[in-house]
């Protein structure tokens, strides 16, 4: 029994010197490659696929909402590995609501419904789709659901330095805020836009209204129409609907704000500045969560301190030193923190 | 209130007035004398979407304005053939066939809207056109006299409508063959031959409303007209048939439309409240529609086809 004991263990023995060779040329493969995967960069492709849906109320080029979407999720298509469907010009609520269903049973990884109005309809459709990630803005709520993002634009930051701006150029002191439905983005645009008029010129007249309709382009032209002829020389307004109210601005050769979108190309003489939303940041989040199984239960928001948000001035626009400058200043101030735009 | 009462806006309110009358009364022009011959047109608002649209896309994409509006009333003496069509040599029921021509322009002016143009960038609306010596009187220059030509257009076609309904011979043949066709055509006059007139010249007036609408401020957007063009149909019954009271019924309208467009934007009517003011023309013209229509009557054979020896 011990011979044959012995017998196994030189066996044994032997066979592990036989593959002693074996050791160095692991512990090779095994430096390499982790020599590989620490030195590859934090953004290489993802190998696998993640298919994205996008459900937006107006047209994908509309200069405004939809229009800065889509160009974010066209600049983090590569480096994200996206697959992008876009389904645009979904006003109405209902057919969206068929169009975010329909992405979803086909095995989407993230839906996007681009729109303050489809939070109801993500809310009855997260819970039967419990794989599939939805996303929503602008708003500030998941619905305590697992699978929903929400997305905000602080837009009242760079509301706030544009109605400062605006106070500075006004020589009427009457100046005119047209809003779609107060909620989401326009609200917080169209209130820190006020609250940066008033800040410059506590005494000016700031006349503000909401048309009730994210789509109904003639009624926010004759708002914009209504405020001209109540001697208001600046006017701003959010959502895709503005265009009409750009058209009243340039007819009228009153200076605009923009925001969502550089709007100067619809009015080169009148658009003295735009908000222009950046969705990258708030997107890359989303995927990071996604491809790491988080499908949701966060909000995620661009501003100007994440470089969300940027002003951009219109070259074409005689805008004086004094004002540019003093905008830069305030972007800087809330950049840093020492200013606050109150929500 | 202090903000609607000033010079400034009370003299805007009253010149938009006068601008959002013109489009409905352009439509409910051409509708009139179609009636009085006898033919209910009830897709007068499909006509003026494409109308519309038409107009928009060539404005836009040659900067031509008023190319953009004879494109608008040729495509609205095109759908005027399709409507005589139907009505008057098909002898199909007027309602429901006017119905069909509303949803396919409706549906038709959306979808080439969303595949050719997609965002509604805006074209160079009509300028106002100040009338020499009338636009210096002081507040009413500014209200009547600063307008687009189609505006004056739309005034100016009353009379001119009205002479030839009431002074001509072929307005006496559109009367005759509303009132009474059998006779019209025992007296030799082709009733289908007027009636196909007098629903070309009604929807080429309607193609003519919505180019007028689109160039207010040149904007196309879905469903642009809301509905304008059976509110058209209704100042006809407003007016009695006859053109002075389809103007009146069309200022009333616009008057209205625009102080309640006004108070909106400047807050004097409450956002929870917007909705419920937005009916307000059409609340209006339907009371008035009560109170007036009732009183005149309606031409005898409307509606009806005409059918030899029936």
């Amino acid at each position: 029994m011990k011979n044959e004991m012995k017998e196994g263990g030189s066996k044994m023995r032997s066979k592990s010197l036989k593959y002693r060779w074996l050791v160095p040329l692991v512990t090779v493969v095994a430096l390499v490659s982790t020599v590989l995967v620490t030195a590859a960069p934090a953004n290489a492709t993802p190998k696998k696929t993640l298919k994205v849906a996008l459900v937006a109320p107006s047209a994908v080029n509309d200069l405004a909402f939809t229009q800065s979407m889509v160009a974010a999720l066209n600049g983090l298509k590569k480096s994200y590995n996206l697959k992008i469907s876009i389904t645009d010009n979904e006003f109405v609520v209902a057919d969206a609501a068929n169009v975010i269903r329909s992405y979803a049973k086909k095995g989407y990884n993230l839906v996007i419904a681009h729109g303050s109005q489809y939070g109801s309809t993500l809310q009855q459709l997260a819970p039967k789709f419990p794989k599939v990630s939805f996303a929503w803005g602008t708003a500030g709520s998941t619905f305590n659901e697992p699978n929903i993002y929400a997305y905000e634009a602080e837009s009242n930051e760079g509301g706030y330095v544009q109605g400062y701006m605006a106070g500075m150029l006004s020589k009427s002191h009457t100046i005119g805020v047209i809003g779609p439905i107060d909620v989401g983005d326009a609200q917080l645009y169209c209130d820190g836009f006020k609250a940066g008029v008033l800040a410059e010129d506590p005494t000016a007249t700031v006349h503000e209204s909401f048309t009730g309709s994210f789509s109904d382009v003639t009624l926010m032209s004759s708002a914009a129409k209504a405020y001209v002829a109540d001697g208001a020389d600046v006017l701003t307004g959010s959502s895709q609907s503005v265009v009409g109210a750009i058209g009243v601005a340039k007819t009228s050769s009153v200076a605009w704000f923009g925001t969502q979108w550089d709007q100067s190309t619809l009015a080169p003489a009148e658009v003295v500045s735009s908000q222009v939303y950046n969705w990258k940041p708030v997107l890359e989040q989303i995927f990071t969560g996604i491809r790491a199984g988080k499908l949701g239960g966060a909000t995620y928001d661009i501003s100007l301190g994440n470089n969300g948000e940027k002003i951009a001035f219109n070259p074409s626009y005689p805008l004086p030193a004094n004002v540019k400058a003093q905008a830069q200043k305030l972007i800087g101030e809330i950049v840093d923190g020492s200013l606050t735009v109150a929500q | 209130m202090s903000h609607f009462l000033t010079y400034n806006v009370l003299t805007a309110t009253v010149a938009s007035a006068i601008a959002y009358s013109s489009y409905f009364l352009l439509a409910a022009l051409g509708e009139t004398v179609g009636q009085r011959s006898g033919v209910l047109n009830l897709g007068v608002d499909g006509i003026m979407l494409i109308g519309a649209f038409g107009c928009y896309y060539v404005a836009l994409e040659t900067g031509n304005d008023w190319l953009g509006v004879l494109v608008g009333m040729g495509i609205g003496v095109v759908l005027g053939l399709l409507t005589a069509f139907m009505s008057v040599t098909l002898k199909a029921q007027q309602g429901i066939s006017g119905i069909g021509v509303f949803i396919f322009g409706l549906g038709l002016s959306d979808l080439l809207f969303v595949r050719f143009v997609g965002t509604p960038l805006p074209v160079s609306p009509l300028p106002n056109v100040a009338i020499p010596l009338l636009s210096k009187i002081p507040a009413v220059g500014r209200m009547f006299f600063h307008q687009s030509l189609l505006v004056y257009l739309a005034f100016l076609l009353v009379p001119a409508i009205s002479f030839v309904l009431y002074h001509t011979n072929y307005g006496t043949k559109v009367l005759a063959v509303g009132e009474n066709p059998a006779a019209a055509d025992s007296l030799g006059i082709s009733v289908t031959r007027i009636r196909y007139s007098t629903v070309l010249f009604g929807s080429m007036m309607a193609g003519l409303a919505g180019a007028t609408l689109l160039l207010l401020d040149g904007i196309f957007q879905e469903d642009l007209t809301q509905s304008a063009g059976f509110i058209a149909v209704a100042l006809v019954y407003f007016g009695a048939w006859r053109p002075a009271g389809v103007m009146s019924g069309s200022l009333v309208y616009g008057i209205v439309t625009a102080v309640v467009l006004q108070w909106k934007s400047l807050g004097i009517i409450p956002t929870s409240a917007a909705d419920l003011a937005a009916t307000a023309p059409a609340i209006v013209t339907i009371l008035a529609l009560v109170v007036v229509a009732g009183r005149y009557k309606a031409p005898t054979e409307l509606g009806k086809p005409y059918v030899r020896g029936a």
